[in-house]
């Protein structure tokens, strides 16, 4: 969860100068803070339950590429800005239910950031889907923009709600959330919202995995490249 | 005829009103008949500082992707956001006087509208970070502090509002350069050759001397500009000097010398040369700043043109209900 929110944050940042409006600029840069509050938490809380002294900065700026586990589709290039809206309105909607339902872990901290993180992923996901509103429903170029985009994310978006055995402990312990129940919602509110935009929904075919073993698209050695550069250039700095 | 003298009797009334409004430190308003000269003026004057907003957002932009802590990460965000907000609040501010965003944008492209020379400047190094904030910024700060008292209401509230946040930029600028200076040797000569490469440009940001400029302009008679270029400059000056002895940074100023009589620093002869260059178009960065921001406006032209198409559909559909 904190390495999907760096990431995430990381590929929004890159808006910054760079969208079609001024208003739109600050928007997703403004996206990019929430989520890296949220990495900072998420990170924060895996350094202190891993028990080792490692710190949110340390997960973020020394660990290797196979040591990372976010989403794929969270380190895909940002692609034009219909290819970002896409893929925010997938990851919001599907972020929206799942730290609604992780607000009610057991585990009390993983339960006030999800609280936190709620408010937040609502305002990303009613962002999202005026976009994908207003480019799907626009003009025939938008339109034509905003489906090629949704076409060539849906294959990633299947490894969102991919589970591991341990994810089943967590589960009957009420730490973690039940997938399947959020992976039925998020295609009924994906397919709602596509149409209403009237774009026509992917057919389900081969999904992309392989973040759960750390195995990443060749994306994220660039990210991290580029990231963690001042950390690794000046080991003994602190900034 | 009759109706020239009239006219001419009009304009006369109304001129004399706002001289009026003026001597008495009133504010003009948007709806306040006003000299052409003035709103020209204005307009020129309160684009540029929106541009200059919106431009500076390119260099510190530069670094966001490599910040080195989720921290140093979230303030520059968070900082490169206000200072869009100030463009936004900026390009409203300067529309009440009867021009479009669109237009200022479109005098920008052309060249006609400008921008601060400042941002014609490459961010090198994390450190130009640190110097942006505290001497870009700290420059910035004292000529809006000026500013908010400019006759031109609209304009003299934004500065208000801008200088809250302003104030929160140059101190994490300054945090910056001191975790540096306390930091790695590494560290301190990174900060310290950010120090000589930002100065003498930070000092350029008020423009020539008042020997070149002189203060019976228009810009002083309608109190839209306050406080004189050398004034303003020399109250940096002050300012930062001891700043940067705190932090054990040197201004790379070997005439910079402790003026007793007068009580404020003197420094050494500004390069003016290098000043009319950059404002020329031959800075480091000119083109690139200019050709990132036409080329991003370009491309975003779809987008724009798609929420335009969404938006008359809706109110289309909106009528016919």
């Amino acid at each position: 969860m904190g390495d999907d929110a760096l990431i995430q944050s990381y590929r929004l940042s890159e808006w910054c100068s760079n969208a079609p409006i001024l208003e739109e600029d600050l928007a997703l840069t403004n996206f990019a803070l929430d989520m890296t509050g949220r990495a900072q938490a998420m990170l924060s809380y895996a350094g202190q339950v891993e028990g080792k002294g490692r710190t949110d900065d340390d997960l973020a700026y020394k660990r290797k590429e196979r040591d990372f586990y976010n989403h794929l589709i969270m380190e895909l290039p940002n692609g034009d800005f219909a290819y970002t809206i896409a893929r925010l309105f997938f990851t919001s909607t599907f972020e929206f239910f799942f730290f609604n339902q992780l607000q009610n872990s057991a585990d009390t901290t993983l339960a006030a950031i999800a609280a936190k993180t709620i408010k937040e992923v609502r305002y990303h996901n009613a962002h999202a889907i005026d976009w994908v509103l207003r480019l799907g429903d626009g003009t025939e170029e938008s339109h034509n923009k905003i489906q090629k985009a949704v076409n060539e994310l849906w294959m990633f978006t299947g490894e969102l709600f991919e589970t591991e055995e341990v994810d089943a402990l967590l589960r009957d312990q009420n730490i973690a959330v039940d997938m399947p129940v959020i992976a039925d919602k998020w295609k009924e509110h994906v397919a709602q919202v596509l149409s209403e935009a009237t774009l026509t929904i992917p057919e389900s075919g081969y999904m992309q995995s392989g973040s759960n073993k750390g195995i990443h698209t060749e994306h994220l050695g660039h990210i991290l490249t580029e990231m963690q550069y001042l950390q690794r250039a000046y080991p003994e700095a602190t900034w | 005829m009759e109706l020239l003298e009239k006219t001419d009797k009009i304009h006369e009334t109304m001129l004399k009103n706002f001289e009026e409004k003026i001597e008495r430190g009133d504010a003009i308003e948007p709806k306040d008949k006003m000299p052409d000269g003035y709103r020209k003026h204005l307009m020129r004057q309160m684009s540029q500082h929106a541009h200059s907003e919106v431009i500076g957002m390119q260099p510190e932009g530069n670094w966001i992707t490599r910040a080195p802590s989720l921290r140093a990460k979230q303030i520059l965000l968070a900082k490169i956001q206000d200072e869009g907000g100030h463009g936004l609040y900026l390009y409203s501010a300067a529309e009440t006087l009867g021009i479009s965003r669109d237009e200022m944008i479109a005098q920008l492209h052309s060249g006609k509208a400008k921008y601060s020379n400042i941002f014609n400047y490459p961010a090198l190094t994390w450190a130009d970070i640190g110097a942006i904030g505290w001497l870009v910024d700290g420059a910035a700060i004292v000529n809006q502090v000026s500013l908010q008292r400019t006759s031109y209401g609209p304009y003299s509230r934004a500065m208000v509002r801008i200088c809250k946040e302003e104030s929160f930029h140059q101190r994490q600028g300054y945090e910056i350069m001191a975790n540096m200076m306390k930091g790695t040797k590494d560290q301190q000569e990174m900060a310290q050759d950010a120090m000589n490469r930002w100065w003498w440009p930070s000092l350029m940001m008020f423009g020539p001397h008042d020997s070149e400029s002189p203060h019976t302009g228009d810009a002083f008679k309608w109190k839209i500009k306050r406080h004189s270029n050398d004034e303003l400059r020399q109250k940096f000056i002050d300012k930062t000097v001891q700043q940067a002895e705190v932090i054990g940074l040197t201004i790379p100023d070997k005439d910079l010398k402790w003026n007793e009589e007068k009580k404020c620093y003197n420094h050494g002869a500004i390069n003016w040369d290098e000043f009319y260059r950059v404002i020329g178009g031959n800075g480091p960065c000119n083109k690139q700043r200019m050709d990132h921001h036409v080329k991003v406006h370009n491309e975003g032209a779809w987008v724009r043109a798609a929420a335009d198409a969404y938006r008359l559909k809706k109110e289309k559909q909106l009528l016919h209900l």
